[in-house]
């Protein structure tokens, strides 16, 4: 095994690339729970903005657009979730379930015209002096838009949930839907809000996905993020700094490995792939043995469903 | 102005009318989303439906009818114990894979003998690698309170990752010339899952899928354990004054999916399929869920919704030679039915009223 091709500063650089997906789906998924609703179609959604992100960048020419696409359309499919579950009150369980099986055969349907194509690739946001910094300059200051995107999302999510009027409401939403309720607030109104926030991440991360992380169009692309991203937020305990954390962590984990294989690692390949879904497995096992910590951190309505009698 | 009042209990006239209006407005919506994509609705929804079974080559469809209905039959029929109970075992795709290579596995080590006795130990293997596979997330849940919805699912994963690893390893055919996957169980007399009459489709797998329909309708209406499960499901608080034992529960009715999930496997790899390949699992343990639900969670209702499954299976196949449709069509097919199912549950469970609402 040759350790010494292995380039700290590109691994790092290509860690970020590689958690950003997981981030964004996360990040989303984070603020659905805060407001009290499980929505386990991750993975559906994600998929879904990988196509349409995809389509709409290879069709305009514009990575750009195909983001704002792929949020739109995260949004739109994250949008049946909530009108079933809010108004027709379903399991969020087996909805979500049902939004990950139609996202993936509505994903295969839309991109089978697209397998095998390239993305456009999207512009690096180079800045003059500072990109140029031996170690410092690949690592921070060479990424694109998207990158810094979702890290300044991370920040602005954590201070509007924390100090914002809005983040407060949702979190009490999230807490007590009686309450909030009785207090006047749209509880169905603020979670279609949430569910439809969560989407768009979710799309965004996917699009990140076919757009820049590989970058082209497969079937089943996302391959368990989705589900590694629900994952994250258990492990976070529902905070965003430590969604960010986790989420660098497994990207860590994922190209980590990558690189180990391609140095020729003794360990087989079976391990190496299976790695990133067996230490998830580990941590939500620390995480939720933890003497019920992550229990108490859980929004107390979370997959409550709400129904104002009367 | 519409409201819903919550019904004291569920309407079984919805409750049985829900499936059907389901299975219909998929049918509309199909087809209204064919007529998009520029293929004639009417021909589709005609291929899916009505030609594997009454049309030309029916004689050929009606036997696939079974051969795809058994695993999703046993594995359904797994899922909807642990469902009603309100155990989310999602992972039974990693459980099929697990029994097929445990049950493959346990038959190739005594090739090429021809004992009577490699076909029983064959199904007792792949039970047990089905059965050992979901009690990671039972006993992780039952010890720490993990989450079994995502560690079911996580393992899904591992365990696709393992298929690609016996495949070209562990139990690679010796005599296929480098090629991955094991060797072909249909050509070996002892380990094959033969049909039982031919033509019909019928092979061991079925009629495993029909006794375990019979036993989950006794279990659920007659057993203690079934009106265990029903308690749990309906009102936990009740079943602990019940002294229900939730630890027990959730080891009896996860085990019993994944031990389920696993058999379906090691018939498919003894049937079908022939052989441990990589691209051996073909989305069953997913589809499943589908079933369960479209069945509403009752063995008999499971029994109807595998079948009519399958059919979509065969005629998505049939649509796909015959009009150029993607496979993936299918699935968003099945998806869609599972949304209106969902969708449609409202009125199982509550009444619509119109108008305002008066002041008390």
């Amino acid at each position: 095994m040759d350790l010494s091709s292995i380039n700290a500063a590109s691994l790092i650089a290509s860690l970020m690339v590689a958690s950003t997906p997981i981030l964004l789906a996360a990040l989303g998924e984070m603020v659905v729970e805060k407001a009290g609703v499980l929505n386990l179609g991750v993975e559906g959604m994600m998929i879904a903005g990988a196509v349409c992100g995809f389509v709409i960048a290879v069709e305009t020419g514009s990575p750009l657009a195909g983001f704002a696409f792929a949020a739109f359309g995260g949004a739109v499919l994250s949008l049946l979730f909530g009108v079933l579950t809010q108004y027709l009150l379903s399991n969020q369980v087996a909805t979500g379930l049902g939004l990950t099986l139609f996202g993936l055969g509505l994903s295969a349907l839309l991109g089978q015209g697209y397998v095998g194509q390239k993305a456009p690739p999207i512009a690096r946001l180079d800045i003059p002096v500072l990109s140029d910094l031996p170690f410092v300059g690949p690592v921070l200051f060479s990424h694109d838009v998207m990158l810094y995107l979702s890290l300044a999302m991370v920040a602005g999510v954590a201070w509007w949930l924390k100090n914002a009027r809005g983040g407060l409401i949702l979190r009490s939403v999230g807490e007590n839907h009686d309450a909030a309720h009785a207090l006047g607030y749209k509880v169905v109104r603020i979670r279609l809000m949430a569910i439809m926030f969560g989407g768009a991440c979710a799309g965004l991360g996917g699009a990140y996905l076919s757009l820049v992380r590989v970058p082209t169009w497969v079937e089943g692309m996302t391959a368990g993020a989705g589900w590694i991203a629900l994952a994250i937020v258990v492990f976070a305990s529902w905070k965003a700094g430590r969604v960010l954390l986790g989420a660098y962590l497994f990207g860590g984990i994922t190209v980590l490995q990558l690189n180990l294989q391609a140095a020729g690692a003794k360990l087989p390949v079976v391990v190496l792939d299976s790695s990133p879904f067996v230490i998830t497995i580990v941590v939500l096992v620390v995480m939720s043995s933890a003497r019920n910590r992550a229990a108490l951190a859980a929004p107390a309505s979370l997959g409550r469903p709400f129904h104002a009698s009367g | 102005m519409v409201r819903l009042e919550q019904r004291p209990s569920p309407s079984a006239f919805w409750t049985y009318a829900t499936p059907i209006l389901a299975v219909l407005a998929t049918m509309v919506a199909g087809g209204v989303l064919f007529a998009l994509l520029g293929t004639n609705p009417v021909a589709v929804i005609r291929t899916i439906f009505w030609d594997p079974l009454f049309g030309e080559f029916a004689f050929y469809y009606r036997g696939q009818l079974l051969v795809k209905a058994g695993p999703l039959i046993l594995i359904a029929i797994g899922l909807s114990m642990g469902f009603r109970a309100g155990i989310w075992n999602i992972g039974a795709e990693g459980q099929y894979i697990m029994g097929a290579i445990c049950g493959a596995g346990a038959g190739l080590a005594f090739y090429p003998s021809e004992s009577f006795l490699i076909f029983p130990v064959m199904i007792i293997a792949g039970a047990l690698g089905g059965w050992a596979w979901s009690m990671i997330p039972a006993i992780l849940k039952t010890r720490f309170g993990t989450n079994e919805i995502l560690v079911s699912l996580m393992l899904v994963y591992v365990a696709e990752n393992i298929l690609a690893s016996v495949s070209s390893g562990l139990l690679r055919n010796p005599e296929g010339q480098g090629f991955p996957g094991s060797r072909n169980l249909r050509n070996w007399d002892a380990a094959a899952n033969t049909e039982i009459i031919t033509g019909s489709g019928m092979h061991w797998g079925v009629v495993a899928a029909f006794i375990a329909v019979i036993l989950a309708y006794i279990t659920l209406s007659r057993h203690m354990l079934g009106f265990q499960i029903r308690l749990t499901g309906e009102s936990p608080r009740a079943a602990r004054f019940a002294s229900v034992n939730p630890t027990a529960l959730i080891l009896i009715c996860m085990g019993l999916s994944g031990a389920l999930a696993g058999l379906a496997g090691l018939f498919e790899v003894a049937g079908p399929a022939g052989q441990i390949s990589i691209d051996f699992n073909s989305g069953y343990g997913f589809t499943a869920i589908i079933v369960a639900f479209l069945g509403r969670l009752n063995p008999i209702g499971i029994l109807l919704a595998g079948l009519l499954l399958a059919l979509t299976y065969i005629g998505g196949e049939a649509a796909q030679s015959n009009l150029g449709l993607p496979s993936a069509a299918i699935q968003l097919f099945q998806g869609m039915l599972l949304f209106f199912l969902l969708a449609m549950d409202v009125f199982a469970n509550f009444r619509l009223r119109f108008g305002r609402v008066g002041v008390s």
